[in-house]
């Protein structure tokens, strides 16, 4: 028969095990840092198609992700989608005339929003909107597109 | 005439142990306060069913997170998107395969030992040598089992989830060369804490909740001789297994969505 002690610490160590698997589920394997970045500043930007860009999808700047996307909306008088970003707070240096484009990482990747630093002395702030916007590529346009200069081209050559 | 009479008579016994095993998990409850102010039953029970199971289900979760990782590897690197190994494994274990597989291990491994270690001492008469002395069994053996069981597998579901990952790790890191970053960092950015991580613990801790219902109702209610006990663990452990791969596509279709 195993003492009572050793039972006790036997199970302990269980828990201990279990708590520890847990919490490295929650740190180490899931987004958690996205729930910590609660404090930072946020920016609009808007689009005429923003493809398959999600909330919560990363944006970078220079490859690096800074922040995510907070909120997506339509404005139905403009037609376009607004897409506001939260950035992390400290990144407060990013240029006024900083354009914002939709990228795909990858062939099949997920959707971000890429900034490219403009050149002015002042910086973005909280609220401020991006106004040098480019959209996600649509591959279907893409492909439209090719063909139709195909056709154009064997059109004009014949 | 008689083949409708034998499908009511199995109908009516179906209802009539369902009720039973209702009626039976309400008593359990209310001799639930008894365990926690004696948290002794518990510290024991949990050690023969959390801390016996753990050398199954962490040995288990390496083997499936290795597995997982081999053979998503082979089909993604097919279109060059091995990068993205992290994220699958990562979500299959804590989804799906975590809480599923070692509800099943938990089932076979700890559920059928409450089974017989409940049946037996029905059987030998020990529970009503209990009642004779004027200690309630439910509150006595059943309760703390109960309290164990359901708090072990969620436990339990983590640690699969958690050994697996690294079992994937070490397989598609260590052995077939997959970027080590990328590896993480697109478990990390696809993997939700709440919709993900907890979800799989939700589902573990319902799982555990109604195996352990399982084994320990079977247990109580088994026809008290040796082929009774043995038939009793025998179900357990099967009707554990329908309840929680039904249960799952239920979840599943809940947390998840889709229809």
């Amino acid at each position: 028969m195993i003492n009572r002690r050793s039972i006790e610490v036997a199970v302990g160590l269980f828990i201990a095990a279990g708590l520890a698997a847990l919490f490295m589920l929650a740190m180490k394997v899931s987004n958690i840092s996205a729930f910590t970045e609660g404090n930072g500043y946020q920016l609009s930007a808007r689009f005429e198609n923003i493809g398959g860009l999600k909330v919560r999808s990363p944006v970078t700047m220079g490859g690096v992700r800074i922040g995510r996307v907070a909120a997506i909306e339509f404005d139905q008088n403009a037609y376009q989608a607004v897409v506001t970003l939260k950035i992390s707070p400290q990144y407060d240096r990013i240029p006024k005339d900083s354009s914002a484009s939709i990228y795909t990482s990858g062939l099949l990747g997920e959707q971000y929003v890429g900034l490219e630093p403009g050149a002015d002395d002042a910086y973005m702030r909280d609220q401020d909107s991006i106004s040098l916007t480019q959209s996600a590529l649509v591959m279907e346009r893409l492909i439209s597109k090719f063909l139709f200069n195909q056709t154009v081209k064997e059109n004009g050559g014949s | 005439m008689d083949w409708l009479q034998s499908l009511g008579r199995t109908g009516l016994i179906l209802f009539e142990r369902l009720g039973r095993g209702h009626l039976f998990l309400l008593r359990v409850f209310g001799g639930m306060s008894d365990t926690v102010l004696r948290p002794s039953l518990l510290i024991a029970q949990m050690y023969s069913i959390g801390v016996l199971s753990f050398t199954i289900i962490a040995i288990s979760g390496l083997n499936v997170g290795m597995v997982l990782g081999l053979q998503m590897y082979n089909t993604l690197v097919d279109f060059g998107a091995e990068d993205s190994l992290g994220q699958v494994v990562a979500l299959s274990l804590v989804r799906e395969l975590g809480p599923v597989v070692a509800a099943l291990l938990f089932a076979g491994r700890a559920g059928s030992a409450l089974t017989a270690e409940i049946g037996l001492m029905k059987a030998t008469e020990q529970l009503s040598g209990m009642e004779m002395m004027a200690v309630d069994p439910i509150k006595r053996v059943v309760a703390p089992r109960f309290l164990a069981g359901m708090l072990s597998m969620p436990l339990l579901a983590a640690i699969f989830s958690a050994v697996g990952i690294l079992g994937g790790f070490f397989v598609g890191v260590g052995l077939l060369g997959v970027d080590s970053g990328a590896f993480w960092s697109q478990m990390q950015a696809n993997v939700d804490l709440r919709e993900d991580i907890v979800n799989g613990v939700i589902k573990s801790f319902v799982f555990g909740f109604v195996a352990t219902w399982i084994a320990v109702y079977e247990g109580y209610d088994t026809v008290p001789t040796t082929e009774g006990v043995s038939r009793s663990t025998t179900r357990t452990v099967v009707h554990s297994a329908f309840a929680i791969l039904a249960l799952d596509f239920v979840l599943t279709a809940l947390m998840f969505g889709g229809i």
